[in-house]
């Protein structure tokens, strides 16, 4: 089996898909001839064509309004945002259509369009380069929203997105695009949508994550075993909305101990969403507090960004908290 | 001359949107009927505004390389544009510049050192660390960029109209890209200016190239000036690489909006000789023969064959001057490689006026990180 990095695996499931069903395409700001600018696209427009690989004029309302038509017409369009931090254009498409055009039309017609989008930071990107806005979306009805860790979640969540009749925001964790390479299929598979995966098996204590936040947070796993013998759990969600409550809910009736961490800043972030989901439905399972290790609540920074977002420190300090309460 | 208010008389003239004006031809050689009444001094400075900018580009460039600064979007090619449009400003005037303007900055003031600065988010950075690649000062009225493209423009229009509408006399001018003429902003910004008439000046820097997407796959309008016509906003398209004829036209556009006769927007021709930001690798999308052809079209040369033609400038001054700056703009950098980091806590500034609990919470805790990591000898990764 070949290894691949993220990108690649990115690149090989919009291939797939493009070869296995017509109706799939490609729009968005240089992801033609140039590939995208992370290169996720690269050469799909010598294979499918400029009918299908589409370099759209700047406008990311235009580009979202758009592939609005094209789906409910019956294609399968993916539309890339170049950096998630611009997607703010096409609000009011995403919020007032692509969420709602299934339930104002009583069903009749669908959305089935994917977002797909680099975000998060770490690559010295600065405030409009780097953000997390994954909360907005999963706080309106309507989307699915999806961020991978690994080059075969990509591979396999990115299928799946493309084959489900509702819309998809799918984030991918820039920072980590080239940085981890695994055996990635070169046949087809998919992954679930709204499955977690278990990262790490452990006893003590549970940490609940998603993204680039995973290595963090075993890094940090890393150091608390060492320094205190203590044995954590890790879950990556990758569907971030809906979440797998279900896997959130086995592995704190092992541990009783909760932390969650995200790179999106604190307030409204998904942890709380988990917090308060655990906290209406299974309090008597903790033993402690839920804690959240997340980024703080400014505008994400250019400078002094590894100590804005999650780090081994921080995430260290909350398992400690928690395990010490 | 008056060529901005020919446009306007015929009202919906397209003429001016779609030709190109020009003094100089490609060879630095005017047309005696257009040429400006410049003085020798006045002459020199548009020179020495032009050779600063291509400088300081080639230090950024190189500091980026260096790792000292995060990103650059390099201006080479584009400093007739940049600067013979900011140079029709007064001083009462205001600027709203995109990412990619230094020799604007440069002419509004703010100096070589502020600029590095800023680049390398140091201690001395003006906007604290805040973002890459924008620059900006209250003092000098320079109100630094939003990284999405073109949300600038409809700050210059409210800008422009809340002058008006105070009765202050002063002129707006934004700068943007063949780009940013795609996005909604442009668009909410050219209707209102249409319908309210305050006094901005909208300079495109059509360099061709949007990234990848050249300016002919961006739209399929003969000419970006003709999107300000259908706003009723007088257009009109200038040669970009061509500093007197960028110079003269802003220069009545701004006094045309300073005596209330409201908006214009020039469409200014020009080119991107380097890649679009440090970031990219231009060679997936345009060809090697491309660069080179309007490498022979570069503003600087041009220029400097004109001040020769004129009798202002001769090898041994143009030696000088570049040597000087050369020497000068390294001083500034080595000082500025020398200055401290911003301060950790900067993160949590600026965020309001007054900070909230959350975030006051928030900093203590980060306080607290600081102090762990210290303790366990753990590095930022
Ligand atoms: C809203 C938004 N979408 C995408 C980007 C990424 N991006 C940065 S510059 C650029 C191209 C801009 O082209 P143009 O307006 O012609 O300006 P130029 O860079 O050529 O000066 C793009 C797509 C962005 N900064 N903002
Ligand atoms: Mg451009």
């Amino acid at each position: 089996m070949p290894t691949m990095n993220m990108v690649q695996a990115l690149n090989q499931a919009l291939r797939e898909e493009m070869r296995r069903d017509p109706r799939v395409i490609v729009l968005g700001e240089d992801v033609g001839y140039r590939g995208g600018v992370f290169l996720v696209t690269e050469k799909l427009i010598d294979e499918f064509g400029e009918l299908r690989v589409i370099d759209t004029p700047l406008t990311e309302g235009g580009i979202v309004g758009i592939a609005v038509g094209m789906a409910m017409y019956g294609l399968r369009p993916v539309a890339e945002i170049q950096f998630i931090d611009f997607v703010y254009e096409a609000f009011d498409q995403i919020v007032s259509n692509v969420a709602k055009i299934r339930y104002r039309s009583g069903g009749q017609f669908s959305v089935p369009l994917v977002i797909r989008s680099p975000c998060c930071g770490g690559v010295r990107g600065g405030m409009h380069h780097s953000q997390s806005p994954e909360s907005y979306f999963i706080h309106t009805a309507g989307l699915i929203t999806i961020m991978p860790s690994t080059p075969y979640d990509a591979k396999g969540l990115l299928k799946a997105s493309i084959r489900v009749d509702d819309p998809v925001i799918f984030l991918e964790p820039k920072s980590i695009y080239r940085t981890i390479r695994e055996e990635v299929p070169e046949e087809d598979y998919i992954v679930p949508i709204g499955k977690a995966r278990l990262v790490k098996e452990g006893s003590d204590v549970t940490i609940v994550t998603y993204g680039a936040m995973v290595y963090k947070s075993i890094e940090a796993s890393k150091l608390a075993a060492e320094k205190h013998g203590w044995d954590v759990e890790i879950i990556d969600l990758r569907t971030l909305m809906p979440f797998d409550r279900e896997a959130v809910l086995k592995s704190i009736e092992k541990t009783g101990r909760l932390v969650i961490v995200h790179e999106a800043p604190k307030t409204l972030g998904l942890g709380a969403e988990i917090s308060a989901y655990v906290a209406e439905n299974a309090i008597e399972l903790l033993r402690g507090p839920v804690v959240r290790v997340a980024g703080y609540d400014t505008p994400f920074p250019l400078v002094h960004e590894k100590l804005y977002m999650p780090n081994v420190a921080r995430i260290y300090m909350a398992i400690k908290k928690v395990m010490e309460y | 001359m008056n060529l901005i208010s020919q446009a306007l008389a015929k009202d919906l003239n397209l003429d001016k949107a779609l030709g190109i004006f020009r003094v100089l031809d490609d060879q630095g050689v005017p047309d005696e009927s257009l040429e400006p009444k410049l003085s020798k001094d006045f002459l020199l400075k548009i020179y020495e505004y032009m050779v600063r900018t291509r400088i300081l580009d080639e230090w950024l460039l190189k500091l980026q390389r260096m790792g000292k600064v995060a990103i650059h979007a390099p201006n080479k090619g584009q400093e007739a544009t940049m600067i013979g449009a900011a140079l029709a400003l007064r001083e009462q005037d205001w600027m709203f510049p995109s990412y990619r303007e230094l020799g604007a900055l440069l002419v509004r003031g703010m100096s070589e050192e502020e600029i590095i600065d800023r680049a390398m988010a140091n201690a001395d950075d003006p906007l604290k660390g805040s973002d890459f690649a924008i620059y900006g000062s209250r003092d000098k009225k320079i109100v630094p960029a939003p990284v999405p493209v073109g949300n600038q423009i409809p700050h210059a229009v409210g800008f422009a109209l809340a002058a008006k509408i105070m009765g202050d006399n002063i002129v707006v001018l934004t700068f943007f890209g063949d780009g940013a003429t795609s996005r909604g902003d442009f668009h909410f910004g050219l209707n209102f200016a249409g319908l309210f008439k305050p006094p901005v000046v909208f300079v495109i820097q059509n360099n061709q190239w949007a990234i990848s997407l050249p300016v002919r796959k961006q739209t399929a309008a003969p000419t970006l000036a003709v999107k300000g016509v259908a706003y009723g906003v007088p257009s009109i398209r200038v040669d970009g690489n061509d500093v007197l004829a960028v110079y003269s036209i802003a220069k009545e556009a701004v006094d045309k909006a300073s005596s209330g006769e409201g908006p214009t927007l020039i469409e200014s021709l020009t080119y991107r000789l380097g890649p679009h930001t440090t970031a990219d690798d231009p060679r997936r999308y345009r060809s090697d023969e491309e660069v080179k052809r309007y490498e022979a079209k570069d503003p600087i040369p041009r220029f400097r064959r004109y001040l020769m033609y004129r009798g202002v400038l001769n090898e041994d001054l143009d030696r000088e001057i570049w040597g000087r700056w050369r020497d000068y703009i390294e001083t500034v950098v080595r000082r500025c490689l020398s200055k401290p980091e911003l301060p950790e806590e900067v993160i949590f500034e600026d965020v309001y006026s007054e900070m909230p609990w959350n975030l006051r919470e928030q900093l203590e805790e980060f306080r607290e990180s600081l102090r762990v990591m210290k303790s366990l000898g753990l590095r930022v990764e």
